[in-house]
């Protein structure tokens, strides 16, 4: 105890004096004066904070350890629940499960039928879409990557640029933007094929930083920080969104009767983003069963041991950024559809991280947990709009914290079951 | 005795050196078909060193390496598996958080379907040719005592199962020549035992030649067609067991230089 105590004085003090220098004053500046106000009560009130802390130390390290065992009897629970079903030798697919979140995603909106529950769930659909992409890099292949919304971006404004310049139609330059964001991805990647780690980290930061600048400066093209405007909405099979349709067209609800309503757009949207995540939910789920995702989680495993079974590990990186990137461009397309406006500010390094939070608390690797931390992670970003900067703080704080408690996320990958064929007789088993 | 056939494996005056260390002084050997070689000497003699060489993880300064008619001297270790020349490792590398299973179908990534498109919708070859990557793996599971592990992760496996689990991991890659770092180290007698059957039966059922590093020299001295002796990167006996065993140059290398 008397050793607390000197350590909460010690601790007290050195906070007295950082906290004085950091929210002990306020500088206001009226006109050309500057003054500085001084606030001593958030000094006060921090160092009583800090030395509470510091003296009840050992007591809330107590409490702290006993909510970590709590936790640590849950995942246990929930590890054995997994090892059943793995003896079980069950697929984790459940027809009946997914058919019914389908249904129930797909009378959502009709339920709600409200633009601005619609579009939150647009808005999630976009972050689970690019988290799925993401997760092909760091979740399965080890590679971090700081600046996937470039990609995105790429995915964006090549929508934008051929619609604007060349007058392309949105299901003409979905498929371009995915590429194009592909072949983004496949030239960021050659360079940076040696670097590992922190160091390819770094690299794909200034990227992200890069891509924006240039889309700022190179008005001709993109606009400048003005963007793209007027970039024209998809259409169903030719058929108009808008209350008027360009000359020629039928706009939707006068080709089906309806009375025009532009709620209907908004249901369009939810059920092509929809569309969307669920392609790529298949697509992915798939590769990563295939030898293209199996030599993606090898090269994260062991570079070396890869090299020495004669996987070029190279062209095995270089898949991971394409088709990451691929999905990145998808969203972009996506995105810069729905907004019918994009303009630099959209794809800032702030995106980038909230991508990376939902991989890193979905666990990476692990779809069911990227698509629900997504619907949080969206969710916060929606409610902390006011919070302005201190959003970047509470994203930090989730990655940190998450690093500490649960490294591999909320709902961690799972190891393929793969039932043996047994055409040979195994003797151990006897089944 | 005039061998007519070229050697499958010939390493010709190789030199390496790191900084200003000579590793390996202009050492030359050749590996019959079907041998098992062994490569002995003292820590730091260059044995691993020369595997590295051979798997192209170094590249030689000076010399040539040919394997079953290739140069392979500096070419990228990829590319020599891909001719047929596989390697284990002193300190074993799996893909840890893979399982057993997911390890053996990895290193057949180069005979794999790698078409995306009929992966992604399965199309009748994919499926075939998953169902034979299935196959050989259960086979060399089988075949190396692993069938019961099959769905474990590969870290949870025994040390002595993940050597196994190495060499399992090279078979299924239907290689020509298997290069063994170190395979006995850390495993108990009886472990040892069954490595020296396996690599015979390796040899003679399915034709593998094996370059082999050990320092158990009960499991060398029994199995070797052939064994080199190393010391400081040089060669000091290249000869068949019972010789090397009274050579005087490789006893006073193991046991030190008589006054």
């Amino acid at each position: 105890m008397k050793q607390n105590f000197q350590n909460a004085i010690i601790a007290t003090v050195l906070s007295f004096v950082l906290l004085s220098l950091t929210i002990g004053g306020l500088i206001q500046v009226e006109g050309i004066e500057t003054t500085v106000v001084a606030r001593p009560w958030y000094v006060v009130i921090g160092c009583t904070i800090v030395f509470i802390i510091q003296l009840f130390r050992d007591q809330l390290v107590f409490v702290f350890k006993g909510f970590g065992n709590v936790l640590k009897t849950l995942v246990r629970a929930e590890q054995i629940a997994e090892h059943a079903i793995q003896l079980k030798g069950s697929d984790r697919f459940n027809p009946l499960f997914y058919l019914t979140v389908l249904i129930c995603l797909s009378v959502y909106p009709f339920i709600v039928s409200d633009k601005l529950w619609i579009g939150m769930f647009i808005d999630i659909y976009i972050y689970i879409l690019l988290a799925l992409g993401l997760n092909i890099v760091v979740g399965y292949a080890g590679l971090l990557n700081l600046g996937y919304i470039a990609f995105y971006a790429v995915g964006a404004y090549t929508y934008g640029i051929l619609n604007h310049f060349y007058d392309f139609s949105f299901w003409l330059a979905l498929p371009l933007s995915g590429m194009t964001a592909a072949l983004a991805g496949i030239i960021l990647g050659f360079p940076v094929l040696r670097l590992r780690g922190d160091y390819l980290a770094i690299v794909t930061l200034g990227f992200g930083q890069v891509l924006v600048i240039l889309l700022r400066n190179l008005g001709s093209i993109t606009g400048g920080p003005d963007g793209i405007g007027s970039i024209d909405r998809p259409t169903m099979f030719g058929i108009e969104f808008s209350r008027r349709a360009k000359e020629g067209g039928v706009p939707f609800h006068e080709f089906f009767g309806l009375e025009y309503n532009s709620i209907i757009k908004d249901f369009f949207f939810y059920f092509l983003a929809l569309a969307l995540v669920i392609f790529t939910i298949y697509v992915i789920s798939r590769l990563v069963k295939m030898p293209i995702g199996r030599s993606w989680e090898a090269l994260r495993e062991d570079e070396t041991a890869c090299k020495s079974l004669g996987i070029n590990s190279t062209s095995v990186k270089l898949s991971a950024f394409a088709i990451s990137s691929f999905f990145a461009g998808l969203a972009g397309c996506f995105f810069a559809a729905k907004q019918r406006h994009i303009s630099p500010e959209s794809f800032e390094f702030i995106e980038s991280v909230i991508v990376l939070a939902i991989v890193v608390m979905g666990g990476m690797g692990s779809t069911i947990g990227i698509i629900l931390a997504a619907i949080f992670v969206a969710v916060l970003k929606d409610y902390s709009q006011d919070l302005q900067e201190y959003r970047m703080l509470i994203f930090s704080l989730i990655l940190i914290v998450m690093m500490i408690w649960r490294p591999r996320g909320l709902f961690p990958a799972t190891r393929p079951f793969i039932k043996l064929q047994n055409r040979q007789k195994s003797q151990e088993c006897g089944c | 005795m005039l061998n007519m056939q070229p050697s499958l494996l010939s390493v010709d005056s190789i030199a390496l050196s790191f900084g200003g260390l000579l590793a390996v002084d202009r050492v030359s050997f050749a590996v019959e078909s079907g041998q098992i070689f062994s490569i002995i000497g003292p820590n730091g003699a260059g044995k691993t060193t020369i595997f590295n060489c051979i798997s192209g993880f170094y590249a030689p300064n000076t010399g040539n390496i040919s394997f079953n008619g290739h140069a392979i001297e500096g070419r990228s270790s990829h590319k020599i598996a891909k001719y047929g020349l596989v390697r284990t490792f002193q300190n074993i590398r799996l893909f840890k958080e893979m399982t057993v299973l997911e390890n053996l179908l990895v290193a057949q990534h180069n005979i794999a379907n790698r078409n995306l498109i009929s992966g992604i919708i399965k199309l009748p070859q994919y499926r075939k040719a998953e169902s034979e990557a299935l196959d050989k793996a259960e086979y060399w599971l089988y075949q190396l005592g692993l069938t019961a592990f099959a769905n474990r992760e590969a870290n949870s496996l025994a040390y002595g199962q993940q050597r196994t689990l190495e060499i399992a991991r090279c078979m299924v890659t239907e290689p020509t020549m298997l290069l063994l770092d170190e395979p006995a180290a850390g495993l108990n007698p009886k472990e040892t035992e069954e490595l020296d059957e396996l690599i015979v039966q390796l040899r003679d059922m399915y034709g593998i030649t094996v370059l082999l590093i050990e320092h158990d020299m009960k499991l060398v001295m029994n199995i070797s067609d052939r064994i080199l002796v190393l010391d400081q990167g040089r060669v000091i006996a290249n000869d068949l067991p019972s010789e090397v065993q009274s050579d005087p140059a490789v006893i006073s290398a193991y046991l030190g230089e008589e006054e």
